[in-house]
């Protein structure tokens, strides 16, 4: 029996086949896998649905077929195969991969010097199911203006506040050039209201300067910073924490690592304090652990926190899942494996997507306090700055010195009112200052 | 190369076909003497003869009943049913009979076989003797429906039509037969199933079919010159199989779908393509999908009023541009 190239989506067309786990002559058992496919999308193994001997192969590691090309056969216990040879080779040449909504070729024109015959463009099956659309991007009425389907994915796929856009269509409608022209606002320039091209190269001629293209991450960051501070009311709260503890805490800690093969099994950071005790103030303080979603909040179980990792060229935030379920230990280990591949621009979007708050800590370039722009859709961001050694005013009326930093809480008032916040604040200090209470 | 007439092409498409495989037979009224009542089928009685090229009795239900007859025995028949009004005295063999033998026979019995009509409006007919009822036979499962729109694809889709094992139902377009096209010399066969982007473009996706495609062209060429919309032209060519990958390619591309169909409203296979769309393509969508048909009435014999109801090149320009708000 003929062992077909699967279908593996609805737009593929092609696969690649990038490993045999079987050899010719090997005995297959149903649900034995045979081969594993590639495609643009996906990759995945094939299992054999009939059993006999894997008599031959047609399609070689690295080659690809067309779906339902013949790319194997399998005979049955008897050893003979149930269908003839295929006359004509089932690869086509190993050309790069089409791109993945190819135009349909125009067909050549009646009048063309050769007859071309129309290559079919589909299975041709009349009876094939009707494929609805799985997601919605919201209603076709938004704030008494109507809005065409495309304009509404293009607003949703973009981040497009759809509110701010004024229809040119048909009876005011909103309609996809009014969305492109909005992202192409917001993704150029970063600011609707920024300078232009020309009337900032104007200001500068004469002067000496390089022109650097924007790459993907910059024009996010750009977008989505400005998107920030120009739609989520901020507000800013700041307190010193002393920190004494937490760096004697720190200490022991680490010292009592287990050693294998000459290595701690962790080494905890300040930051990694910090990330607990965010995370759980948050958990003490529920209406802060909280998003805004257009006509409602988002109100969390558990605690993902964001943490920034500066890159050479840009910034990347991933999160951490649960930060407050997870002990110190484990938590320092995630952080250096997510740090260490967002360096490497190893990090899955799933990785740097949702989260609730983050942590931004300049401290370590010796910045003393800043306050960081929230990264939506987060509803807070908690700006860290350097350890320092600061006179304070001791109970018996002397003067000492003692380890502080200053923590900046950016909040999003649309979910976390002053009151709530300095809550949150107050808690992260409790934590901090008394780090034993994040272990109970 | 040569230029051919799309009535002459249907002489030469069943000509090849007869050539090719002697199980290959015609019937039907007026067809073999006098050469079918719109002359497409001179010279085939004198080519193959009176056993292959037969006229019949006046009575669809015998061409249909005698066609599907040779087929289950082993010939491969193609039957003329003058107008295309008529299949509805022989509509049991068409909706009943032919699609559904295979299947009730569990692949015992087969109907490989085509009728060929004349379809369609604009010669002043009348009521009786001028609909588009391409979406009849649309709508019955195991039926395949085709309808060309120039002298190549009369050709290359009735020996599709001919080559394909189960029953296709092959409207031609009685007031195309005039028109004429390029045609290359030797054998040419189509696929089923395929449309054909006529004209690329990129703001509007209109389809059509048979003696709208034409219009659609001239349309698109108007919309492009006088108002600036560059339209793309599908031909369906095939309303079963339907080629919606292509159709569903192009409003991914241009984001406008826009239908012409000559058949009545309501229920027109332009209906269908538009669910489709709906369903398939709804977020590609930048604003309502369009039909541009011939209203719901009985087709008028006088003939400023039967040009009138049809629609017409002007009216795909004015409602395309209206439409796309400019």
């Amino acid at each position: 029996m003929d062992v077909l190239m699967p279908q593996l989506g609805e737009t593929v067309t092609e696969g690649k086949i990038s490993k045999w786990f079987k050899s010719a002559g090997d005995v297959i058992k149903p649900g034995d896998n045979l081969f594993e496919i590639e495609t643009d999308k996906v990759s995945m193994e094939v299992p054999a649905i009939s059993a006999g001997v894997l008599t031959e192969i047609r399609v070689a590691i690295g080659e690809i077929a067309l779906v339902g090309a013949v790319v194997a056969v399998i005979a049955d216990a008897g050893g003979a195969t149930a269908n003839a040879p295929a006359a004509a080779p089932a690869t086509v040449p190993a050309a790069p991969a089409p791109a993945k909504s190819a135009p349909a070729p125009v067909a050549a024109a009646p009048a063309a010097a050769t007859f071309q015959p129309t290559r079919p463009t589909t299975s041709m099956d009349p009876y094939r199911e009707v494929r609805t659309p799985e997601r919605n991007f919201g209603p076709a009425r938004q704030g008494g203006v109507s809005v065409t389907p495309l304009a509404r994915r293009l607003a949703g796929e973009n981040s497009i506040d759809l509110s701010r856009i004024k229809g040119s269509g048909p009876h005011g409608r909103i309609v996809a050039s009014d969305v492109e022209s909005a992202i192409g606002q917001s993704r150029g320039g970063a600011m609707a209201s920024g300078p232009s091209l020309s009337e900032v190269r104007s200001i500068y001629s004469g002067t000496d300067y390089t022109e650097i293209p924007l790459d993907g991450m910059r024009k996010t960051i750009a977008t989505r910073l400005t998107q920030s501070k120009q739609t989520v009311p901020h507000f800013y709260l700041t307190a010193d924490v002393a920190i004494d503890q937490l760096l004697t805490v720190r200490k022991e800690a680490n010292a009592a690592a287990p050693v294998k093969d000459g290595v701690p099994a962790y080494r905890i950071s300040v930051n990694d304090f910090i990330i607990k005790a965010l995370a759980l103030a948050l958990q003490r303080v529920p209406a802060a652990n909280a998003v805004w979603a257009e006509d409602r909040i988002l109100r969390f179980r558990h605690s993902d926190i964001g943490v920034a990792v500066a890159l050479e060229d840009g910034l990347l935030t991933p999160v951490i899942r649960h930060a407050d379920t997870k002990s110190l230990g484990a938590l320092s280990t995630e952080m250096r494996d997510l740090a260490s591949r967002a360096r490497d621009k190893k990090l899955k979007p799933a990785e740097y997507q949702g989260g609730v708050s983050a942590v931004s800590n300049l401290g370590m370039y010796g910045v003393r306090e800043f306050a960081a722009i929230i990264n939506p859709p987060q509803s807070t961001i908690l700006a860290v700055g350097e350890a320092r050694r600061a006179p304070v005013e001791a109970p018996d009326g002397t003067v000492k010195f003692q380890s502080q930093m200053s923590l900046t809480l950016s909040c999003d008032h649309r979910v976390v009112d002053g009151a709530v916040g300095a809550e949150v604040l107050k808690a992260i200090k409790g934590y901090l200052e008394n780090p034993v209470t994040m272990l109970v | 190369m040569a230029e051919l007439t799309y009535r002459d092409a249907v002489a030469r498409g069943i000509a090849q076909e007869m050539t090719r495989d002697p199980d290959v037979v015609f019937l039907g009224e007026d067809v073999a003497k006098a050469g079918g009542v719109f002359k497409a089928t001179v010279g085939l009685y004198e080519q193959f003869g009176p056993l292959r090229v037969r006229d019949t009795p006046i009575s669809e239900q015998a061409i249909l009943g005698a066609a599907m007859g040779a087929a289950m025995t082993g010939l491969k028949p193609i039957a003329e049913i003058m107008f295309s009004d008529f299949i509805a005295v022989c509509f049991d063999y068409i909706a009943n009979e032919f699609p559904k033998s295979r299947y009730m026979s569990n692949g015992q019995t087969k109907c490989p076989l085509v009728v060929r009509t004349g379809n369609g409006a604009g010669s002043r007919f009348g009521a009786q003797h001028s609909q588009s009822v391409e979406n009849w036979c649309m709508m019955i499962p195991g039926l395949k429906v085709v309808a060309p729109s120039s002298p190549v694809d009369v050709i290359g889709l009735l020996a599709a039509a001919v080559r394909d094992p189960d029953p296709v139902i092959f409207f031609e377009h009685k007031s195309l037969y005039a028109t004429k096209g390029e045609v290359p010399d030797g054998e040419i066969v189509d696929r089923l199933g395929t449309a054909k982007i006529l004209r690329p473009g990129k703001d509007a996706t209109i389809i059509a079919l048979a003696l709208m495609v034409p219009r659609a062209l001239e349309a698109a060429d108007i919309l492009h010159r006088e108002h600036g919309i560059d339209a793309e032209v599908v031909d369906v060519r095939s309303l079963v199989p339907l080629d919606t990958q292509t159709i569903l390619n192009s409003v991914g591309r241009t984001h406008r779908l826009f239908t012409v169909e000559e058949n009545p409203r309501l229920c027109g296979w332009g209906a269908e393509i538009v669910s489709i769309v709906a369903d398939e393509a709804f977020y590609d969508l930048d604003g309502p999908p369009v039909r541009i048909t011939t209203p719901h009435i009985p087709l008028p014999a006088n003939d400023f009023l039967e040009d009138m109801v049809l629609p017409t090149v002007n009216r795909i320009v004015e409602t395309v541009k209206r439409s796309l708000g400019s």
